[in-house]
């Protein structure tokens, strides 16, 4: 600028870097999701099919009518039990297969690693048919697979059975999605400086003790990410249950859960025609009770979490 | 001492290994179903599932179905073009804000930032409502647009959030050098920082290609239609069309899995390398 002190032009750069992304993610994410929220206190009138504003008389619908109310609960609760499996069985085994995998000298972990993390990048029309053809009673292979074991008599349609259809689609999802917390503990296990390593195994703790005194509570923090990233993914959950169960969530709703209630509500269903200002209601409810998630972990489980500088 | 040491870590080998290769067999093991019996008979199929074709039982009607009735080309070509479309916008778009953001101090630098990492955790899917009558709004229903925009916006904030990390570790010197020679902003963004955070925009397209590959939701609700279908959704449809032809959804599955085999086989090594970033010793 030649030196001379005077006005600095107006740096139009920064605008035309940060616009395009700006504009599109608030006019298509931001201003959706309030236009949902807002549309979740509007009805529409069956007779004069007048738009107008009800306060809160939809939310008053979803918890306190009971044609409204029983489905969602149901829905609610077994989407806590889907994600309480999660944690159950996917991270920890997730925890097993990396802290394996982290061992040194462990021939063929290329191997194991590659194939585990497979199932991850497959499709959920893949895997939901691929597990439905193969828990099919008319295919028959569990059922032999079992018998061979000499399980045959523990064998029924798993997805086809009230009591059995939540917890298996729960272990599909888990055998899916496995490879994501195995992938990100392994990341963090590496990470782990090689002289904290060596530092215990002078002081002799080596094998498992090493793992639960030294590692794990260094890799506390990407455990908390992992359980953050299941919640939201958790609740926000559709497409595994479409593809197997169809839009009623069946056997008789048993697998129902926030996401195929939003669907069939907002899409309207055999019986019942679509309302979208009910759906944005529910919605507007995930939007909150994931909120809340992050919130507990942001507040709660982030500060309780010691980090240690590595 | 040393001996029997030798001989637990050799024992602790063997267990690891036993239980790696179990979880291996249980991942692989639906896939490779689905891939030999894909090939058979529906006589084979039900007789002896577990058994790869041989002279007798190999058979291609399956194939042959699907090719026959499904627009399967068609709908892979859909995703493709949704998926690059959608995927060139995250990176581009998402690495020219990340600069902004990284690069200069304006005001509400911070302010933009948080806005944008609010999408990282709110799934765009609780906006469907919304999402829907704005592309009814605008006519882009059952256009590749409407799954473009709503997966640009779905992936902007973790791009956004993971290119500014790695921006803000390029050299001051480099730029500042650049500035010197009389590079424009535009240069030293283009010239200089783009091609030094080239293995994070392999992350970012590999956290952003998977979930729109394999998205059911919007497609279904955005883009039902023939010409727009993707390939997830054409395959939904198909199997719920051929529900008792065996053969037919066999081959459809085993089609809609090797092009991502074939993938993963080959980019599988960068894919990890992408995920374990940061983690290099």
């Amino acid at each position: 600028m030649g030196g001379k002190p005077q006005k600095k032009p107006f740096p139009w750069h920064i605008p035309v870097f940060l616009a395009p992304a700006v504009l599109i993610y608030t006019l298509v994410m931001i201003l959706p999701l309030a236009e949902t929220l807002r549309l979740s206190f509007f009805q529409r009138d069956a007779v004069s099919q007048a738009t107008s504003y009800v306060g809160f008389a939809n939310y008053a619908r979803l918890f306190f009518d009971p044609f409204w109310g029983g489905p969602f609960f149901n829905a609610l609760g077994n989407n806590l039990y889907f994600f309480v499996i999660h944690m159950l069985v996917q991270n920890p085994i997730g925890i097993l297969i990396a802290a394996l995998l982290s061992m040194t000298h462990l021939p063929g972990k290329k191997f194991y690693r590659t194939a585990i993390f497979l199932p991850t990048l497959l499709s959920f029309v893949v895997v939901g048919f691929v597990w439905k053809l193969m828990l099919s009673p008319l295919w028959g292979v569990s059922k032999d697979m079992m018998s061979s074991v000499g399980l045959g008599h523990l064998f029924m349609p798993f997805l086809g059975k009230e009591e059995t259809a939540l917890t298996t689609l729960s272990l599909i999802s888990v055998w899916q999605f496995v490879g994501i917390p195995m992938m990100l503990i392994y990341a963090a296990l590496l990470s782990i400086p090689d002289e904290v390593i060596e530092a215990a195994e002078c002081d002799g703790v080596t094998g498992l003790s090493q793992f639960f005194k030294i590692k794990l509570p260094l890799i506390l923090p990407t455990v908390g990410i992992i359980s953050i990233l299941t919640f939201v993914g958790n609740f926000n959950a559709f497409d595994l249950i479409y593809t197997t169960q169809g839009p009623l969530a069946g056997p008789n709703f048993s697998t129902d859960l926030l996401g195929t209630i939003l669907y069939r509500t907002f899409y309207g269903q055999q019986t019942q025609p679509g309302d979208p200002n009910m759906g944005a209601a529910i919605a507007t409810v995930m939007f909150f009770i994931i909120l809340a998630g992050v919130a507990v972990y942001l507040f709660v489980i982030q500060r309780k979490l010691t980090r240690y500088e590595m | 001492m040393a001996f029997s040491r030798a001989r637990r870590n050799l024992i602790a080998e063997l267990g690891a290994h036993a239980i790696l290769l179990t979880f291996t067999v249980i991942a692989l093991f639906p896939v490779l179903l689905v891939l030999i019996n894909s090939l058979k008979t529906k006589k084979a199929i039900f007789r002896a599932p577990l058994a790869p074709p041989d002279a007798e039982t190999f058979d291609l009607i399956g194939y042959a179905t699907v090719l026959a009735q499904g627009n399967f080309p068609f709908y892979f070509w859909n995703s493709l073009f949704v998926t690059l479309g959608s995927l060139f916008l995250v990176l581009l778009l998402g690495a020219m804000a990340a600069f902004a953001l990284s690069e200069y101090r304006f005001p509400f630098n911070r302010f933009v930032a948080l806005y944008m990492a609010l999408g990282i955790m709110v799934p765009i899917r609780l906006g469907t409502v919304g999402i829907l009558n704005l592309m009814v709004a605008t006519g882009l229903v059952n256009t590749h647009w409407a799954l473009i925009l709503v997966y640009t916006a779905q992936g902007l904030p973790l791009s956004i959030f993971i290119l500014s990390e790695f921006m803000a570790v390029v050299s001051k010197d480099l730029k500042a050098a650049g500035r010197i020679d009389g590079l424009s902003e535009y240069a030293i963004f283009f010239r200089l920082v783009l091609p030094l955070v080239r293995p994070a925009m392999a992350t970012v397209a590999v956290f952003t290609m998977i979930p729109i590959w394999n998205d059911l939701w919007f497609p279904l609700i955005l883009a039902p239609a023939e010409e727009t279908k993707t390939l997830t959704l054409g395959a939904q449809v198909f199997v719920g069309q051929f529900v008792s032809n065996w053969n037919a959804i066999l081959a459809a599955m085993a089609l809609a899995i090797i092009p991502v085999l074939i993938l993963y086989l080959i980019f599988s090594r960068q894919l990890i390398r992408g995920i374990t970033a940061g983690a290099v010793k």
